[in-house]
């Protein structure tokens, strides 16, 4: 369990995170989404310890992390990719971790075998790659088979098998009881894997959810139409359970009506139609359409579109 | 049990102590190279300079230089060996800055100060051990090459002078520790520490003496240093036990930063 209660965190001007409340529960998967910059991984920092709030309270299994006797058996995180001294390896970079908490070699070699490390165990960690790092990573996080865990991105770098292998491995943890927080920046990701959850921009809540109901509200179906006389188009098909949106220069966004409801209309009013297209919003469309006014880095051609 | 996380039959009791983190960090400071090359450095330097002055002085009719004596002169390698272990001491805590291990350490160690604590225990240990070995074998060999001129172990001021050498170092690099904790980067470390303590001390000796007797006996190294039976052209030398204890006053509060800061700020 992690309850989060008003955070914020503030470097110089900048507000990185902006009066956070939420609670990660138990037993299920939650996501954590939200685009770059939108402050997880400060968030994430702040619940291990490891960045100092400017204000609010993070309670991990009910208590202050940084109170706790035994760390490792509470929280396990995977914050950055190599939080690692590249001259050790593998071996001794877990080791030295588990031994603060008074955890023995045999459990090192275990989580080793677990990750899949093992016939590189013993080699540099500054020759590894991201992929491995990541497994490194997830490694340390488990050591201490730990009741609550935060992984940062844990799919970045992996190949597919590893995609896949972290997968289900969060469902596991989850399906054991632990309380499983990760974030990611991509909605598909999340919709695979989380049950509940937590969308962030710009440092605020933006949403706190189900997956489920977050795509049954993304599977809303809508049609565009591209005519010469959008004004026109619009005044007809306006009513009041129907929304259309003007996109210029020639296209409409109708939400409400069929294709065939517009187009029987369109022609009765001698109004030409050059395309009708029946379209489903994608979860990352219903995603970007939900943070698209907390997105710090966008592309030009993205600040044109909307 | 449980299935997620391989079979934990191995998992006692957890729990952080003082005991645990010292026994972690030296399994850090045993498991990367730069240890080793450091320290051997830092044994070379100690035994082979003083060796290479103890021959020069037997085979020179004039003899010592004003405040120095056989004892300093076999032990003069301290100052070459301490840059060896300053940078040791720079690197196991920077290193960890650099390379982002350190918010491994610090997630793993929420109360943070144990783990700065027992890297300067692991590191005193290390550096005094080895450097006392180096300082008796340096004075023993030292003796033997200045023949007529070489004193014995019986000799007042010897056995302060080893161990003195043995703690100078020590000190000096716990110093460099902290320095590396407050600065968290090993260039600007390395820099400072070799400035105090290998330039500034001869630097000094360009100014008139009517300004540096005011103070050049109150810079750490030659503070320090008068454990060694030797002025090292200090007008007015503190006394022995005084002058080190002022040495370990600055060691003290550039400790005490370094934790202030690894309490308050981000890892």
């Amino acid at each position: 369990m992690i309850e989060v209660e008003n955070l914020c965190k503030t470097y110089g001007d900048t507000r990185a995170v902006d009066g956070l409340n939420f609670v990660v529960r138990p037993g299920m998967v939650t996501g954590f989404l939200g685009p770059n910059g939108a402050g997880k991984s400060t968030t994430m920092q702040m619940i291990a310890g490891l960045d100092r709030p400017s204000s609010g309270s993070i309670k991990v299994n009910g208590q202050d992390y940084c109170r706790s006797k035994a760390p490792m058996a509470e929280l396990g995180v995977l914050l950055e990719a190599k939080a690692v001294h590249t001259g050790r390896s593998a071996r001794n970079h877990l080791l030295a971790l588990a031994q603060t908490n008074g955890i023995g070699r045999a459990r090192v070699d275990e989580v080793i075998e677990f990750v899949g490390l093992g016939s590189v165990a013993d080699k540099r960690v500054g020759g590894f790659s991201l992929g491995m790092g990541q497994r490194l990573g997830v490694a340390s996080a488990l050591l201490g088979n730990p009741r609550t865990v935060v992984l940062d991105e844990p799919v970045n770098g992996l190949d597919p098998e590893g995609v896949r292998w972290i997968r289900r491995m969060l469902k596991d943890l989850a399906a054991e009881g632990r309380t499983v927080f990760v974030s990611s920046h991509l909605m598909s990701e999340m919709a695979q894997t989380a049950t509940r959850l937590i969308v962030v921009g710009r440092g605020r809540l933006i949403a706190d959810t189900t997956v489920d109901d977050f795509v049954a509200r993304a599977s809303n179906s809508f049609v565009t139409v591209r005519t010469p006389e959008p004004e026109q188009l619009r005044q007809l098909l306006i009513a009041p359970h129907v929304t259309v949106l003007v996109e210029p220069p020639d296209q409409l966004r109708i939400d409400g009506l069929t294709p065939e409801q517009i187009g029987t209309a369109a022609w009765r009013a001698h109004l030409p139609i050059f395309e009708l297209v029946s379209q489903q919003a994608s979860l990352e469309e219903a995603f970007m359409e939900l943070t698209q006014d907390c997105v710090d880095y966008r592309s030009a051609e993205s600040e044109v579109a909307a | 049990m449980s299935t997620a996380v391989g079979t934990p039959t191995s998992l006692p009791s957890l729990r952080v102590t003082y005991w645990r983190v010292a026994h972690s960090e030296w399994t850090k400071f045993t498991s990367v190279r730069s240890t080793l090359y450091t320290l051997t450095v830092a044994v070379l330097l100690m035994i082979g300079l003083g060796a290479i002055f103890s021959a020069i002085v037997a085979s020179e009719a004039a003899g010592f230089g004003p405040g120095s004596s056989a004892i300093s002169t076999s032990l003069i390698g301290t100052f070459f060996a301490q840059l060896a272990v300053g940078v040791l001491a720079v690197l196991m805590i920077s290193g960890e800055y650099g390379t982002g291990m350190i918010r491994a350490s610090m997630a793993v160690v929420p109360q943070r100060h144990p783990v700065l604590a027992a890297k300067l225990a692991v590191l005193a240990v290390a550096v005094f051990s080895t450097m006392l070995l180096s300082a008796a074998a340096a004075f023993l060999i030292g003796q033997v090459l200045m023949g007529s001129l070489g004193v014995g172990l019986s000799e007042p001021a010897a056995l302060r002078s080893i161990f003195g050498a043995a703690l100078y170092l020590t000190v000096a690099a716990l110093t460099g520790m902290a320095l590396g904790a407050l600065l968290r980067n090993t260039a600007a470390s390395i820099t400072i520490f070799v400035g105090v303590f290998f330039l500034l001390p001869p630097l000094t000796s360009l100014l008139p003496p009517s300004w540096t007797d005011h103070f050049v006996q109150y810079l750490p190294s030659n503070a320090g240093a008068m454990l060694l039976d030797d002025s090292y052209g200090v007008a007015y030398p503190l006394a022995p036990w005084p002058g080190f204890a002022l040495m370990c006053c600055y060691a003290l509060i550039l400790v005490a930063l370094a934790g202030w800061r690894l309490r308050r700020l981000d890892a």
